[in-house]
C-alpha cells in the first residue's frame, strides 16, 4: 500500500518539523522562547541532562539523538546551557549525518542573544522545510506505536483489542509495531512469550519484565495505588495482572520479532516490545525516540497528552468518557460499547484514521498543542 | 456485542463479570457464558466497569478473568458481591510480603 510521505536518509516522516531541543533541564527556557517566536517549531524540552550517573547521561543523549532522528523531524536547533553533563556536540555529531543541527548555548552570550541567535536559525530551517513536499512512499515504512493510558475495564475489552486488530493489520501491511510498558506486562508475560520468535525474545522479556518487577518491590510496599493508579482502580480495574491481561490485548496476535531497550531504534519488523514505564510522559518519548511516526492511544479514563513531533491518536470505548471529553478522543468506539459495530468493523476505522492523519488530519492533541510536558526515563538518581 | 447487556463475562473460564452499567444491590442480572444464560442477584451496589462474583470464591482461591489468575480472594467472597480491591489481593510485585534482611 502507498501513502504520501516525507522520505528521508533514515525513514518516511509523516510531518515535516524544525525541532528546538533543549539538551538539559537548564536550558529548557532558552528553547521556550524561540519556539514562541517561531511557533511552527515544536519544543522538546525535558528535566534530564545533568548531574546523574554516567550509563543515564549516555542514555539521555541516546535518547536526545534518536528523538531528532524521528523521520517526522526535518531539521534540529539544540539549546545548551553549556555546563551540562550532556555533550551537545557528541549529540550534535550524531544527528548530522542524517540531518542538519546546529547548537547554541546559553552561557556564551546570555539569554537574550540565544534567544536571537536561536530564533534566525530557526526561522532559516523553517523557510527550508516548507520547500520540502511528500513523494509516494511505502506503508511499510511506518512504525506505529500502541500505548494504553487511563484504562478502565473498557480498556481490555474494548479499545485494546481493537488496537490488537489495527496492530495485526499493519503488520500484514509490512509495518512496525512497538509497544512497551513493561509493568503493564506483569501477570500476562507467559502469554507474550508463547508469540515470541524464539527462546532470546522470549528471554529478554522475562529478564525485562523481572528487573522491573524487582525495582518496584524494593520499596518494600505493595506495588498497587502506584501500578494499578488510584485512576485505574476507581475504573475497576484492581490488580496488575487484570490491567496486563487487559493490555497485551492491544498487541494483536503476531509474532513478538525483538526485545528493545527503552528509546531504541527496531532494527527488525513486525511487532516489537521496547522495555519502558506506563507513565505517558516517559512512554511516549521512548516511542517517539524509536521512530514511531505515529502514536495509537487507547484510554479508558481519558489521558489528553501528545507528543510534540509525533501525532498521537486516541480512542476509546467508554462512552461517557467519549461524550464528556469528546475535545480529546479522535476515534469514539462507543459504537462497539453498545454492539453496533464489531471489533473488526472498528479496527478498520481507526486503520482508516492513522492513514489521514498520515496524509494530513491533526489529532485532538496536536489541535490543542497538549503535549509539552514529556520526560526521558532514567534509571538512576540526581546526584 | 454487548448492546443492552448488564455485564460482560469475557471468558468461559471467568469467575467474575464486569458490570456494564452502574448496577444497583438487590438486582438480578442475567449473564451469558457460551451459551447458557445465567442469573445473578447483586449483594453489593456495583458501579460501571467493576467487578462481582459470579461463583463463591473462598478465601485463597484464584479470582479468573480473561480465563486468567488476575489475583487471589483476601476474604470469602459470595456470589454476587463487588469483587476490587477491599476482597483481592495481587500476586505480582508485593514488596510488602518480602521478609526484610537486618
Amino acid at each position: 500500500m502507498e501513502i504520501l510521505g516525507y522520505d528521508r536518509v533514515n525513514g518516511v516522516g509523516v510531518r515535516n518539523y524544525v525541532a528546538v531541543m533543549a539538551t538539559v533541564g537548564c536550558s529548557g527556557d532558552a528553547a521556550e522562547r524561540i519556539v514562541q517566536i517561531y511557533p511552527k517549531a515544536k519544543l522538546l524540552v525535558h528535566l534530564q541532562g545533568c548531574a546523574q550517573t554516567p550509563p543515564d547521561i549516555d542514555l539521555v543523549e541516546k535518547v536526545l539523538v534518536n528523538l531528532a532522528l524521528n523521520p517526522n523531524v526535518y531539521s534540529v536547533l539544540l539549546v545548551s546551557l553549556g555546563c551540562e553533563s550532556v555533550d551537545a556536540d557528541r549529540v550534535a555529531d550524531k544527528i548530522s549525518s542524517v540531518k542538519n543541527v546546529e547548537v547554541i548555548r546559553v552561557q556564551e552570550r546570555g539569554l537574550s542573544h540565544a534567544i536571537s541567535r536561536g530564533s534566525e536559525i530557526v526561522k532559516k530551517m523553517c523557510d527550508e522545510a516548507e520547500k520540502v513536499s511528500r513523494t509516494k512512499v511505502d506503508f511499510s515504512n511506518i512504525k506505529v506505536a500502541i500505548k494504553c493510558g487511563a484504562s478502565d475495564s473498557t480498556s481490555g475489552i474494548i479499545s485494546n483489542p481493537v488496537a490488537g486488530r489495527v496492530a495485526d493489520m499493519i503488520i500484514r501491511e509490512g509495518g512496525t509495531v512497538i509497544f512497551g510498558e513493561t509493568t503493564e506486562i506483569i501477570g500476562a508475560e507467559h502469554i507474550l512469550a508463547k508469540r515470541a520468535v524464539d527462546d532470546t525474545v522470549a528471554r529478554k522479556m522475562f529478564t525485562a519484565i523481572e528487573e522491573m518487577e524487582k525495582r518496584a518491590m524494593s520499596m518494600g510496599v505493595d506495588m498497587r495505588g502506584g501500578q494499578p493508579t488510584g485512576g485505574n482502580i476507581k475504573g475497576g480495574i484492581t490488580t496488575i495482572e487484570e490491567k496486563s491481561l487487559g493490555a497485551i490485548c492491544k498487541t494483536g496476535t503476531s509474532k513478538l520479532v525483538d526485545v528493545i531497550g527503552y528509546g531504541d531504534v527496531p532494527s527488525k519488523r513486525g511487532l516489537i516490545f521496547m522495555d519502558s514505564p506506563g507513565r505517558e510522559m516517559e512512554a511516549l518519548t521512548g516511542f517517539a525516540a524509536g521512530g514511531a511516526q505515529i502514536i495509537l492511544f487507547t484510554t479508558g479514563l481519558g489521558a489528553p497528552q501528545g507528543f510534540p513531533i509525533v501525532p498521537v491518536i486516541k480512542f476509546s470505548g467508554n462512552p461517557e468518557v467519549c461524550a464528556r471529553l469528546n475535545e480529546h478522543i479522535d476515534v469514539d468506539l462507543s459504537p462497539v460499547f453498545y454492539g453496533r459495530e464489531s471489533l473488526q468493523e472498528a479496527a478498520q476505522r481507526l486503520f482508516n484514521e492513522i492513514i489521514d492523519v498520515a496524509k494530513f488530519k491533526r489529532t485532538r492533541a496536536e489541535i490543542l498543542a497538549y503535549e509539552k510536558f514529556f520526560n526521558i526515563y532514567v534509571k538512576g538518581p540526581v546526584i | 456485542m454487548m448492546s443492552q447487556r448488564k455485564a460482560i463475562v469475557v471468558d468461559e473460564k471467568d469467575n467474575v463479570a464486569s458490570a456494564l452499567a452502574n448496577l444497583n444491590k438487590g438486582e438480578t442480572v442475567e449473564v451469558t457464558i457460551g451459551s447458557i444464560v445465567y442469573k445473578i442477584q447483586l449483594i453489593s451496589d456495583i458501579p460501571f466497569g467493576h467487578k462481582f462474583a459470579l461463583k463463591r470464591i473462598p478465601r485463597g482461591e484464584y479470582v479468573i478473568k480473561y480465563g486468567e489468575v488476575i489475583g487471589r480472594a483476601s476474604r470469602d467472597i459470595e456470589v454476587g458481591e463487588h469483587v476490587h480491591v477491599h476482597n483481592v489481593e495481587s500476586l505480582r510485585a508485593r514488596g510488602d510480603l518480602q521478609k526484610t534482611s537486618l
